[in-house]
Parts: structure tokens; sequence; C-alpha cells
């Protein structure tokens, strides 16, 4: 993957042609305006995914008064708004409570699913198409279809109800789209580094810790991210569970009622999403090269 | 484990030394052993596939069949789910139609969108990487945060958008208020979160092999008949591919449809106050709110169930359309 890079397509190449020929210079000029065009585009491309940001950043600092009219510029930066919302009952509570689902999920998807992935890939078994077919539709499974008798079970048979923990424990045994994933980067992994490592008497359960986890370091960043995300983001899952017990929100679920629940004007609201998205954008540039290489993992072997 | 210094020996050697065992019992050895290793390494997963994939799904299609709310023990009841919900549940038409539209309108624009701004970016020479990091940044904004920041930007009353318009001298649309308009609100959020899309077009145009475009050129080409006759055929495999994925998600469309009827209503539930899905006017339906509404709102799980089930059969239609091209889907190396 060479994101870097930026291929020259059609363009006429500016200085091979010092000549100054007619024909040079009609080149020339066409490079230039096709140089203008994409440029101008790029730019309003641009202002469409960036000024949702940019109009919600400045509603979150004005004052209660402004944010009820149609103004777009704050006539007073309230900083105390990010504050206010912090100190929102609950607000620190819901942060805790997605900081544990996302860590604890993360962390458990990616024990529980690198064996299974290693095994999809490397080891030779009668039914492993099957089980394959089996992790991708149980990847392209929408939740709703299972959560009735899923919520019944947690619920009812494991008391486990107004909790995170029928979120957290499923993730013990394996996620599907991690597994997939993993066993796209496991199969690129020349045979050869396993058998060598069997020939050197590792057992398969080291020839996985010693040899192939840390060759599989960019896929387990990218399953860990996706991961991170997903529990993060999820807003299903803490609805059927966890919304009768505002002690076990989390800031997805807490967000969207906040406006209501609070009697708060969009300012108020606006910075608690900004609040919301922040952690995401920044985990985001500290990990940029392994999150793009996870998503084109996952479609380009096309 | 490796034979390879082992005592290999041929079949008759074995009566000379009684106490060495046979290559056949060796090799029956061998193959226990790695079974057992592959049954080891699966087992999370076999365990997690039977419990939170074969149990639940064999239990709804059984409560499909059944009366229950939850209380007591499910009782038989035949078809009598299946004929609500088919016949006389007119939010479940809705939410199909809904679907369709969304299948139609937004998975279609959102990869001709993805396509369009993958090409803008391969042929962006200044500033490359900011662009890059502009377009992709919207798609991290969690769904819940955007769909929230969407709801305030296009409000009827204060939103910046429509007082854009406005001033623009442009009609300004109700969006999540307005049944018309509230699937083209979802859209344009859809759209704004384009980042997957655009890496995955820009990853497989990267790849397109440049000379095909010098001969082209060479041949006269102009650049429609270019990304006509090179750069289409090229990534049509990752358009298959986006529309197929783009297919899915529609049929899982849940936290922004729910989300954004939920704050433009002003109904954020918490106050006791129960928010039925699909504001406004049915216009934002779709089946994951169904089996939410009818199982956790009105406690009618057979009802739910048979929603549930007409889920699954067309999400694994459209899956197995996705593994019918094995050959790229699934690489397998023997």
């Amino acid at each position: 993957m060479t994101l870097s890079s930026t291929p020259t397509l059609t363009e006429a190449r500016p200085g091979a042609s010092r000549t100054g020929t007619a024909a040079a210079r009609a080149a020339r000029r066409r490079a230039v305006l096709h140089w203008v065009a994409v440029h101008s585009l790029a730019i309003a491309a641009a202002l469409f995914f960036l000024l949702p940001f940019v109009f919600v950043f400045l509603t979150s600092v004005m004052d209660d008064q402004q944010a009820l009219t149609t103004d777009y510029w704050p006539t007073s930066w309230n900083w105390g708004n990010y504050g206010k919302v912090w100190d929102t009952p609950g607000f620190l509570t819901w942060w805790r409570n997605t900081l544990v689902y996302a860590g604890a999920g993360t962390l458990l998807t990616v024990v529980s699913s690198l064996p299974v992935a290693y095994a999809l890939a490397k080891f030779r078994f009668r039914g492993r198409n099957l089980a394959l077919m089996a992790v991708i539709a149980m990847m392209m499974l929408p939740p709703q279809v299972t959560v009735i008798p899923m919520y019944l079970f947690w619920a009812k048979q494991m008391g486990l109800g107004g909790s995170l923990w029928p979120l957290i424990i499923p993730m013990a045994f394996g996620d599907a789209f991690s597994i997939f994933l993993l066993r796209q980067f496991l199969m690129t992994i020349p045979k050869e580094y396993v058998e060598a490592a069997r020939i050197d008497g590792c057992g398969d359960l080291r020839t996985l810790l010693r040899v192939v986890l840390p060759m599989a370091k960019p896929a387990i960043a990218a399953v860990a991210l996706f991961q991170f995300f997903y529990c993060w983001n999820d807003y299903f899952g803490p609805q059927i569970y966890a919304s009768n017990n505002h002690q076990a929100w989390t800031l997805s679920y807490g967000l969207e009622s906040f406006k209501a629940a609070h009697h708060t004007n969009w300012n108020l609201t606006m910075a608690a999403t900004l609040l919301v998205m922040a952690p995401v954008i920044v985990l985001f540039f500290f990990a940029q090269k392994a999150f793009i290489e996870g998503v084109t993992l996952t479609g380009v072997k096309g | 484990m490796s034979l390879a210094f082992g005592t290999r020996k041929g079949p008759g050697t074995g009566a000379t030394d009684p106490a060495a065992p046979s290559t056949q019992h060796l090799l029956r050895r061998k193959r226990r052993r790695e079974a057992a290793r592959t049954l080891a390494f699966l087992s999370p997963w076999l365990i997690g596939f039977g419990v939170f994939f074969v149990y639940p799904l064999v239990s709804t299609a059984y409560f499909s069949f059944t009366q229950y709310n939850g209380f007591g023990s499910p009782t038989f009841n035949g078809l009598k789910n299946w004929n609500y919900v088919l016949d006389e549940l007119p939010t479940f038409w809705q939410g199909l139609r809904n679907t369709v539209w969304l299948v139609l309108v937004m998975v279609t624009l959102r990869v001709a969108f993805g396509l369009g701004i993958g090409l803008l970016i391969t042929r962006v020479k200044t500033g490359a990487g900011f662009f890059r990091t502009v377009f992709y940044l919207p798609y991290l904004a969690p769904p819940v945060a955007a769909t929230v920041a969407f709801a305030f930007l296009l409000n009827p009353g204060t939103g910046p958008l429509n007082h854009l318009l406005g001033e623009l001298g442009l009609p300004q649309p109700g969006w999540f208020a307005d049944p018309n308009w509230s699937k083209p609100a979802l859209t344009l959020l859809a759209m704004w979160g384009i980042g997957d899309l655009m890496v995955i077009f820009m990853a497989s145009l990267l790849d397109v092999p440049k000379e095909q475009y010098e001969a082209a050129e060479l041949d006269g080409a102009g650049p429609f008949q270019r990304f006509r006759y090179v750069t289409l055929p090229n990534v049509s495999p990752i358009i298959m591919f986006a529309v197929v994925t783009g297919v899915i998600q529609t049929m899982q469309y849940y936290t922004q449809a729910i989300v954004a009827g939920k704050v433009a209503s002003g109904i954020a539930g918490n106050s006791g106050q129960q928010f039925e899905p699909g504001f406004p006017q049915g216009s934002t339906w779709t089946l994951p709110q169904m089996v939410y509404n009818l199982g956790f709102q009105r406690f009618n799980y057979g009802a739910a169930c048979v929603v549930a089930l007409v889920l699954f059969a067309i999400s694994m239609a459209v899956t197995s359309i996705l593994l019918r091209r094995r050959s790229g889907f699934m690489s397998s190396d023997d």
C-alpha cells in the first residue's frame, strides 16, 4: 500500500519540453488548468467535510442566548461550556464505562480471535472452508437477528441486565470480523516460516506466539483499533442491555439523550458531541497507518 | 511435530523391533494430535458460534411461532405472528420500502461519491496528505455523535445549513423533521462519512497499470473514454464489493435513523416518554428498528422474531452474492 505516492496519470510533464514550441506551451497550459481544476474541486470537497466540524465547534462555545439564534460566529468564547459538560452528572461515569467496554472488549477480542484466525489460515483440516463460510455468515449477521434470545439469556437467566457484561463476555469467544481480517493477513505469511519454526522444535502455540505474532503486528493493531472503535461507537448494545441503568450507560448511548435529559441548549450538546468525537480522532492520528491498512485489508482482495 | 528424524521404518521392520510403534500407528497418532490441535485453536470460536449464533437463531425461529412477552413460558400459536407482521403491521412494509429507497439512493450515491473522491484524491498534487486526512476524518466520527451534530446542522429552526440556503435564496427543507426529506438528510450524513470507501477506491485506483492509460492516450482516448475503458473495468470488482457491503450495511441501518428521529422529534427517551422509531411519520423505519420496537417496547417477542428472521433471510441472501465471488474475497492458498 503506497498511500504517499501521487501518480502522474495523464499530465504533461513540465520541464520535459523546454523547446518552447507552441504544442509544448499548449500542453503546459493544459497541465496548469488541470491543476487548478483538480485543486478547486478538492477545496470544495474539503469544505463539505470540514464545515460540519467548524459549525459544531463554533456553536459549542456560544453562550446560551446566542445558541438559540441562527448566528454562525460566537460573540463571546465560552470555553467554560466544556467544563459544564464535563461536570454534568453521569458524564464521567459514561466515560469510564465506555473505556472499560472498549478496553476489555478489544483485549478479549484480539486474544480469542488470533488463534482461530491462525488455524483457519495455516492448518489443513476437513471443513476448513465450511468454517470460514460460517465466520463470514456470522460477520454479516445483523445483531438484531439474535437479540431477543440473547437478551432473555443474559437478562433473565444470567441476571446481567443493566450492565455491559452481556456485550463484553461474548468477545472472549472470538469476533467474526476480527477473525476474518486476521486470517486474510495471516494468509500472506509464507508457510516456510511456520515450517521452519516447527522443524526447530517449536510447538504450535510457540510458533504462533514467537514467529507469527511479531509478523502479524500490523494486522493485530488494525483489528484492535477496529474493535475499539466498534465498542466506542456501539449504540444498539448499550441500548438493549444498559438503558434501564444510568450507571451503566456509555458515551454513545448517553449523548443521544443529553439534550433532553439535562435540559441543555445546542451549545452544550455540541460541546458534548465534540468531547465524544475527540478521543477516536486523536487515536486515529496516532495510529493512522495501521487503520488505513486495516480498511484496505478488508476489501481490496478483489 | 516432525517425523523426519523419528523412527521411520518400513512395514516389515516392526516385527524385528516390537517396542517401536509402526508407521501406521505413528501416522494415526499424528493425525489425532493434529485434530486435537485444530480443535484447541478453534475452540473459542466454536463455543461462540454455538452459543451466540446457532442457539439464538434456532431460538428465534422457535419464538416466531409462539406467543411470548418475557413472562411465563412461550405458548405455541402457529402462524399468528407471521400473519400479524405480514398483514396487520403496515410499518413492516413501510420499513421494507424505506430500506429499498436507502439501497437505491443512499448506496448508489455513496459508491459514486466514494469513487469520485477516490479519483479526485489520486489527482491532487499539492497538499495531498492534508486533503486525504480531511476527506477521511468524518468517517471516524462516532455515528451517534455525527447524527446529533447533523440533527443540529440541519435543524429547520436555527441550523446553519438552512440559514445558508436562505441567504442564497434557496428553499429550506425540513430535513429530519419532514417525512419527504428525512431519508435525503440521512443520505447526506452517510455521504459525509465516505472515508472507508475513499480508501479502498484510492488503493484500487493506484493499482491500475499506468501503461493502460498511456496506451489509451496514444490511441487518442479523451478523459471520459479513459475513465470508461481503463479506469472502470479495473475498479469494477471494488465497485461490486462496495455495493454488496453497502446493501448489507443498509439492512442493518439502525443507529443513525433512530438517533436522528429521537433528536429531531425532541423526545430523547429517559424522561419516561417512549419514542416510537420512524419519526417523522414512519419515514425512517427500518427492519432492525422494528425488532427493537416489537421486542423491547411492545414486548411482543414472537412478532419481533418474525421480523428478525426476515432480516436474517435477506442478509444471508446478499451475503451469498459476496461468497459466490469466492476467488477474491476468500483468497485460499490451496
